[in-house]
């Protein structure tokens, strides 16, 4: 038993390493090593700064890297229950009113698979069990049949989070109902969306929840091997989860004769080698194979022929992690959240033009509005709010005009956008639509297998088109055109990949063809986002002649004699816009 | 099928002990392939057309089978790396928060091209997709230090940092 923890949290490896390591020396110094325990969480900041938040109290100490101020903390707060005022964090020194809004993000959330993370020790089995954990599992093995469990989910009504949304229970019965003797549970942890991070803070922050469920489903299916597929850009997920799997295994919860009910189960951990379409998941099979990672034509699914020719269910990460609590909250719990279509709560990485940038976990449903204004805090510097995206590069934007709409998997989908693994990244004013429509499709063009022609060249072609826009070269033909190319891409690609490739494009040309229009027509970015088609002028009234920006600029663009209005070379000028942020004046001006 | 850049491959004898040791213990199992090169480059930092060899002789798959593993996968490297790698961020949101004009004044400092590597095997750059940091964004990582919420401007200092210490090794 421990007086108090000690939660450790940061970005760097290496300085919470080290913080770690003063803590423990110094507690060895004030005699307290058998009173505190040390834990290293999952961060929540958006800095670089380490965190340390002391239980029971809850007190939250910010920006601590340094010796004397850890040692100031230990003889202080954890020596003699002085609270060390200096170096708590922003929130805590505030008015009672300041206080509540800080805390809004988290209180506003309603959190079932993020219930554990930043609470629990990661790394320790025991602290996972003593938040009810592999309950849901003995339930499961002593008390109920393997249909029982695929009803249960089936009833409870969770869709694949994965970004599809296919019914979980659906998958588990096609499984369940096949006698091949040899069946596999596989987890997608590839995530790959760029700006979405929720399965990497599951797999960090609790990755018993997510080894429990497997346990789970190959009881339910009849499975004894699974296998977790995760990127192995998250080496600290990897260590997290093999860590996890050791402790289980000792524990008996995974192996031979699982709580003596004679199941046996056994996990392994595949590493992905950084391709984007071995998220899809006939993809993702192929290459725990061993082979080239590239996509299958669907029937037969992998619930009839998966893995080694043999039946697989393969569920995202977060789709594991509610598994555990409907099993033993119940499906008719699990059923009362969210709307009448999708049920359950949806973790959102939210990120972008926002205040506060990080998970939200909220009940299906959540309008857009709430989301970002009641919860993350609104836009900042003041600044309009233009677009949201969602579903990455597979995904579309959602306008200002659909701000009230209850988010869920069929409205999303219903409004040209989707639902995806759950990035959420919001636009302002200063975000040109097709400058973003360019980034994805740059990505999808380089994430293409190369299998289907009408993907791997098709959205070259969109990308060179869309980079003619946005140079200020395209005609209105060259739009249309551009239109006809996305129908056919999405109609002739075997893989999700391919077919949702061009959303991007199409939504915002559904919402923003005005931006796309004033590109061509007007030779004219309205975002000033767009090199081609921006110039930087001096406005002479306001310039003083301090001489800042001609000092700045880096290819010698700006000329003006001392005290006189300056003006810029549009030839010579690059477009850095170094001079216009360096302005104290405001007296240069992008068009 | 390409060759190395250049590049001349050589091995030490604790590479080669650990290589024979890691054909002997997965290379039974063709479906290891993507394990087993994952782990070969780990012990050579990258995977030349010698070492792809020694895995397809070693698993008893054919060269063509390798190679195309090899090249499917943006973690498998043919090229080797430099003592310091810079790589940008380039998801989603460190995009609309500038990574594109930080990549773009890195390769200008450096004066290469995304994945490739100074002649004095020094700097290379490696552009990654989202590593999941996006609250930090725009993120750079040099190694396995990391630098958040930076502009352009940053870049020379950044690189001014590792030249130092490039001097010093």
């Amino acid at each position: 038993m421990y007086r108090s923890h000690v939660l450790v949290s940061g970005n760097e490896e290496s300085v919470i390493k080290k913080i770690v390591a003063d803590l423990n020396e110094l507690l060895v110094k004030h005699r307290l090593q058998n009173d505190v325990k040390v834990l290293v969480t999952y961060s929540l900041n958006d800095d670089d700064k380490i965190s340390l938040i002391i239980y029971p109290e809850g007190t939250q100490y910010y920006d601590v890297e340094g010796y004397d101020k850890l040692e100031k903390i230990v003889s202080r707060h954890l020596a003699e229950g002085v609270i060390v005022k200096e170096l708590l964090a922003k929130g805590e020194e505030k008015t009672d009113e300041q206080k509540e809004s800080e805390s809004e993000f988290i209180n506003r959330q309603f959190r079932v698979v993020l219930k554990n993370s930043g609470i629990i020790d990661p790394e320790s089995i025991d602290e996972y069990i003593a938040q009810d954990g592999y309950q849901a599992l003995g339930k499961a093995l002593t008390q109920m049949t393997p249909e029982q469990v695929v009803e249960e989910i089936k009833a409870s009504g969770l869709r694949g989070r994965g970004g599809g949304g296919f019914p979980t229970g659906k998958k588990w019965e096609f499984a369940c109902k096949s006698d091949d003797p040899i069946k596999y549970i596989c987890c997608n942890a590839d995530e790959g969306d760029p700006g979405a991070f929720m399965d990497r803070s599951v797999l960090e922050g609790d990755p018993h929840a997510v080894i429990e469920a497997m346990a789970i489903a190959g009881y339910a299916i009849g499975a004894h091997k699974g296998y977790i597929y995760v990127r192995a850009e998250y080496p600290r997920a990897v260590s997290r989860l093999e860590i996890a799997i050791a402790q289980a295994k000792e524990y008996g919860l995974l192996g031979k004769n699982i709580f003596d009910s004679g199941f046996d189960f056994d996990l392994e951990i595949r590493l992905g080698a950084g391709a984007f379409v071995c998220g899809e998941e006939t993809a993702l099979l192929t290459s725990i194979e061993g082979n080239r990672g590239e996509p299958h034509p669907k029937p037969p699914f992998p619930a009839v022929k998966g893995l080694f020719g043999h039946p697989t269910v393969l569920n995202n990460v977060e789709t594991f992690a509610n598994i555990p609590q409907i099993i033993l909250k119940g499906a008719d719990w699990f059923n009362s959240i969210g709307t009448e279509k999708s049920k359950g709560t949806k973790v959102f990485a939210l990120g972008g033009k926002i205040e506060h940038v990080g998970l939200v976990e909220v009940p299906m449903g959540t309008t857009l509005r709430k989301v970002i204004y009641k919860i993350g805090g609104g836009i900042p510097n003041g600044k309009k709010f233009k677009a949201a995206q969602t579903g990455g590069p597979s995904g579309g934007c959602i306008p200002a005009e659909y701000l009230d709409i209850p988010m869920d998997y069929d409205n999303l989908i219903g409004i040209g956008s989707m639902m995806g693994s759950g990035g959420l990244i919001i636009m302002d004013e200063d975000n040109c639509m097709v400058d973003m429509a360019k980034f994805f499709l740059e990505f999808t063009v380089d994430e293409s297998c190369g299998m289907c022609t009408a993907c791997r060249v098709g959205n070259k072609r969109l990308y060179e088109l869309l980079t003619k826009i946005t140079d200020g070269e395209a005609t209105m033909e060259d739009l249309d055109k551009l239109e006809e190319l996305c129908y056919y891409i999405k109609d002739n690609s075997l893989c999700g990949l391919g077919q949702s490739a061009p959303n991007p494009v199409l939504s915002t040309l559904k919402y923003f063809r005005d931006e796309y229009i004033a590109h061509i027509k007007d030779k004219k970015c309205p975002a000033g986002v767009c090199k081609n088609l921006i110039t930087f002028e001096v406005l002479p009234d306001e310039c003083t002649g301090c001489g800042v920006c001609k000092k700045l600029c880096p290819v010698g663009a700006i000329k003006g004699e001392a005290t006189e209005a300056h003006r810029i070379d549009k030839d010579k000028c690059i477009k850095c816009g170094l001079c216009m942020e360096k302005c104290k004046y405001n007296a240069i001006v992008k068009r | 099928m390409k060759e190395n850049n250049g590049f001349c491959f050589t091995e030490t004898p604790e590479q080669k002990a650990k290589m024979e040791a890691l054909l002997a213990e997965y290379g039974g199992d063709e479906t290891n392939l993507l394990v087993v090169l994952q782990k070969a480059q780990d012990i050579y930092g990258y995977l030349p057309i010698e070492v792809q060899k020694k895995v397809a002789d070693g698993m008893g798959v054919s060269m063509e089978k390798v190679y195309g593993v090899v090249t499917f996968y943006h973690f498998l490297r043919t090229d080797p790396l430099g003592k310091f790698n810079f790589s940008v961020c380039m998801g989603t949101v460190c995009y609309v928060k500038g990574a594109g004009m930080i990549n773009e004044k890195l390769k200008e400092v450096l004066g290469i091209d995304d994945g490739e590597c100074t002649p004095d095997g020094v700097f290379a750059i490696q552009p990654t997709r989202c590593i999941g940091c996006c609250g930090l964004a725009p993120v750079m990582f040099v190694n396995d230090d990391v630098y958040g919420n930076i502009s352009q401007y940053d870049v020379e200092n950044i690189v001014d940092i590792y030249r130092k210490r490039a001097r010093n090794l």
